[in-house]
Order: structure tokens, then sequence, then C-alpha cells
């Protein structure tokens, strides 16, 4: 009889692996450093910065208004939630009121928005897990939402349309009736996604269970928004803390308590069928009147008022070189953007500059949480819980 | 600076105070939003407290970041925005740090979720965090030079 074989012995020391920050799977340049055990994830550390540009440093050399373009580009996929945030924070700084019809519009665009920028997330994570035809739809009507975009901003993502002190523009003539379609459209579109995911063996099976987060884990790791209400707390700072006119509209905050892949998903899916009921009760009640504050000297006057009276002129003029300047003091505010609490803190020295604005972004505490959540993992499964917390890398780095 | 009458009968003034004499150094109300000063060295004390008493339930931490106040000494302040789920009050608290030595304690210990907040304050301004697991840079590269957000940090870098 021959000898019988052994095997060589099996390493007990853990391998290093590199995921990205060229990885497809990984929305952009995150790099996350694993320790695998095999193939079980002992240690994960998640290394950003790729993307960094300055822009909260930037801010400090521009006017007040002059910011707004610089704040489409922190979240490219919601930049009219980032829009939001920082007008209302210099509102508050200023103490302005806005006009109801521009609170309304405010609150179409952005759920919109949050429909857009779900769309992306669903998409791509069903990409990773192997739904192609799922991300090939919501991309298709995420196209939809980028021309209404396009319609009342002109840009189809670097939007800059909320202004201090209102909109930018008034909406053009056929912007109902365009959004009236795409309403009608969305949610037999959400069936269609729901019907190739929800009960899907397959969709079931890499995301229940995986990558669970605890209600005391999500405080601990700063969590808010979609990611948080999957782990049972319902907290939607449109209802506990309401902004831009949100107390008059009629709608539900969807929870889910597995706190797995699949309820983070549920989540999403149910937030995107109450974005279109709001958008549909903000459309349908759009009060007329004007769409900017009576502030001479922090909004733009008319265009045609400029042209006829002096004082307007004179106004525009100041505005454009000198800027406004606001009182001394600083102030938070915080929005529910769809990745989470969105803040924008801005520190007035009483300069037509902000001496400090900070971005409170919910993207980097999402992908922290990837440190937590990764562990005990199948480096198979990183993949699903990496695309499950949504985030963007350009409000990562910013 | 100090406690202006309006507030100081505010109860989370009152309880800090009770906590420890010193906690409040001063408060001010800007546009409904309460701002404690809080001594550097106690501001861990001072979080635990907030999180654990069960009258206030301060226990989400929302952000950690700075402000630097060049050329005023203390010139950096660290800024803390706290929210309580139980009643959805929102505080800010600020500890002055000196330019000379910028440190304090880290709230690593108290929220994970910190790390990576202290960690982008230490990098852009150069305030180091005692007991922070792993205090290095975060978003600018390791082998940067000096910490951009300081006030005497040109926006163009150093050429």
């Amino acid at each position: 009889m021959p000898e019988p074989v052994t095997p060589p012995p099996v390493p007990a020391e853990t391998m290093t692996l590199n995921l990205g920050p060229q990885h497809p799977s990984t929305h952009g340049v995150l790099r996350v450093v694993l320790e695998l055990d095999g193939e079980t994830i002992v240690r994960a550390a998640p290394d950003i910065g790729y993307l960094h540009t300055g822009i909260e440093k930037n801010a400090e050399k521009l006017y007040y208004s002059q910011v707004i373009p610089l704040t489409d580009r922190i979240d490219y996929l919601a930049p009219l939630s980032n829009n939001l945030a920082y007008c209302l924070a210099v509102e508050k700084l200023l103490g302005l009121e806005i006009p109801p019809r521009a609170q309304w519009m405010r609150v179409l665009l952005t759920e919109l928005t949050r429909i857009n920028n779900h769309l992306v997330w669903l998409g791509t994570c069903a990409l990773e897990l192997g739904a192609m035809s799922v991300f090939l739809y919501c991309f298709r009507e995420r196209e939809e939402i980028l021309k209404i975009f396009e319609l009342v901003s002109g840009q189809r993502m670097m939007t800059s349309y909320f202004r201090i002190g209102g909109l930018a523009l008034e909406p053009p003539p056929d912007f109902p009736d365009r959004v009236d379609q795409l309403l009608r459209m969305l949610p037999g579109r959400f069936d269609e996604y729901e019907d190739l995911l929800t009960e899907n063996r397959i969709w079931l099976a890499r995301t229940r269970g995986v990558g669970v987060l605890t209600p005391d884990d999500a405080f601990a790791y700063c969590i808010t928004g979609p990611n948080l209400r999957a782990s049972g707390v319902a907290l939607d700072l449109r209802k506990a803390e309401p902004y831009s006119g949100y107390q008059n509209f009629d709608f539900d905050v969807p929870v889910r308590t597995e706190g797995d892949v699949y309820a983070r998903y549920a989540v999403r899916m149910a937030e995107m069928r109450q974005s279109v009921r709001i958008a549909r009760q903000a459309l349908d009640g759009l009060p007329p009147g004007p769409i900017r504050a009576d502030a001479p000297g922090i909004v733009l006057p008319e265009r045609d008022k400029m042209k006829a009276e002096m004082e307007a002129l004179i106004y525009h003029f100041k505005l454009v070189v000198d800027g406004f300047a606001p009182p001394p003091g600083e102030v938070y505010a915080g929005v529910e953007s769809p990745k989470g609490e969105l803040g924008c803190y801005l520190v007035s020295d009483g300069s037509p500059r902000p001496w400090r604005m900070r971005w409170r972004p919910p993207s980097l505490l999402n992908v922290q949480l990837l440190s937590k959540l990764l562990p005990g993992h199948l480096l198979a499964d990183a993949i699903a819980i990496i695309a499950s917390v949504d985030f963007v890398l350009g409000e990562v780095d910013r | 600076m100090s406690i202006p009458a309006e507030l100081a009968a505010r109860p989370v003034i009152q309880k800090l105070q009770a906590f420890h004499p010193r906690a409040v150094a001063a408060a001010s109300n800007f546009r409904g939003e309460l701002t404690l000063v809080v001594p550097a060295e106690l501001i861990r004390a001072v979080c635990e407290f907030l999180r654990s008493d069960p009258g206030l339930t301060f226990n989400a931490l929302t952000d950690v970041t700075a402000v630097d106040r060049y050329p005023v000494e203390p010139r950096f302040e660290v800024v803390y925005h706290l929210r309580s789920l139980k009643t959805g009050e929102r505080l800010r608290l600020k500890a002055p740090v000196g330019g000379e030595q910028p440190r304090l304690d880290s709230l690593v210990a108290l929220w994970p979720g910190a790390h990576m907040l202290e960690r982008e304050v230490f990098d852009l301004f150069g305030v180091h965090f005692n007991d922070h697991p792993h205090l290095r840079r975060l978003l600018m590269p390791d082998d940067w030079q000096g910490h951009p957000l300081r006030k005497d940090y040109p926006v163009e870098g150093y050429r």
C-alpha cells in the first residue's frame, strides 16, 4: 500500500485584501482594506479621501450666494437636497421667510431627488447581486426625473436651482404636466422592480440576515436616515423637525425592524412610494405667488425691474459686487437627505463670506459603518453590504 | 461670556451645573439653537453625562467638527452637535482649545461613530484627541504638510 499523502498544512495567518479603489462595486473610489481568514472577513478598514476637493475650505473664500454651485457637487446624486440644506442654513442665519410657492417647489423637487437617488441605489445594488435588468430599468426612470430637473433649472445634475430666499427661476408652463406624467408613471414602475426582486429567491438568499445593524449600534455609529429606519427606529427629520413646510404634507415613515440588507431595500422601496405621494400633494397644492422672498439686498431683483428702476439696479450691482453680510452667529440646518441627515453648519463673523461651512455628511458615516458590519461575513456578502448602506464618494470626501 | 439669565433656568444647564460646577462656562441662544461652552478637559465627562442622564438622553452624536478663530486665542473651538432621541432637542457644545498644543479627549469610547469625525478634525485642523484608537489623516495623504482648514493655511495651498 502506498503511503497516504498528507496535504500541506493550511497557513494560520490571515490575508489582507484591497477592495478598491478601482472596484466597480465601490461606486466611485472607495478602498476597503479587508483582513480575511479564508473567505471570512476578520477586519475591515475603509480608506477614503481620493475625491477630496476642499469644498469647505473653498467656501470660506466665496460670498454666501456663490457657495450654492459647490453644494451641488458634494452629493452629486442628490444635488437639490444639498442646495436645500445650504439655503436653509443661510436663511436661518438671516432670519428670512420663504414664500409658500418656493417652499412647495422645494419639497416637490427634493422628493424627486430622493426617488432619483434611490433609483440609482437600487439599480447599482441589484446589479452587484446579479440582477442586471433592474439596473437598466432604474436608469430608464431616472432619466425622466433628470429631464424634469433640466426643465426647471437647465441642468440635469448640477442644478443650483434653490437660491437663498427662494428659487432661481419660475418653473416653465409645461412643468405641472410633465411632473404629472412622471408621477403617474412611477408607481407602476416600482411594481415592476418589486416583481423582479421582492420575492425573488436569489435576492432573498443574498439579502436576508446579511449585514444586520441593531438600533444600539446604529446610534453608536451615528447612523441616520433609511439605514436607521431599517433597524426599527422611526426617526425622520421631515416629521421630527419639519422644515420647508413638510408639516403640511401627509405621508408615512416606512420602518422595518430586521436591520439587514433586505430591510434596507424594503425601506427605500417604500420611501419612493411615499415620495411620489408627497410630490403629488406638492404639485396639486402648488400655491400661486412669488418664488423669492421680498428681501432687497439679499435676493437679486427681478430682471425687468432692473431695467426700469434705479433702486433695483443699485441692489443688483451691490449684491453682485459686495455680497450680503448676515449677522454674526452660528446655525445648523439638518435635512432628511436620501442618505440620512444632511447638515450644514455655518459660522458667520458678520462678513459677506462664511467664516466656516461644515457639511455633516451622512455618506461618511455610512462608509464608516462598514468597519462594523463587514467582520464575520463572507467576502461575497461584503459586496451586498457595501451596496446596501448607500453612499456617494463625492460627499464622503467633499 | 457667561450664562444669560433667561437661559439659566433651562433643565440641561441646571443639570450640568449640578453635575460639575464648571461644566458650563458660557451659554448662548441664537435663532433658537442652544450653544454651551464646555471646558475642553471636561468634554468627555459632560457628553457621557448628557447621554446617560434619563431626563436628557442626548444619545445621538450628530457631528464633530472644529472652527478656527485665528488669530484669537484659544484659537480652536471643537464643536459637537448632539440630539436627544427622547425629546428631539438639539444641543451644541463648544470646547475651546489653544493653538499651542491643541488636544482634548476623544469620544470614540462613547460613540464609535466619532472615529472618522475626529480623524477629520485632526487631519484638517491638527487638533489631537487623547485615547483615539487610530488617529491619522483621513482625507489628505499621509505625508501631507499642514492642516488645510486652519485659517493661516492659504486656499491655494503651500507652493
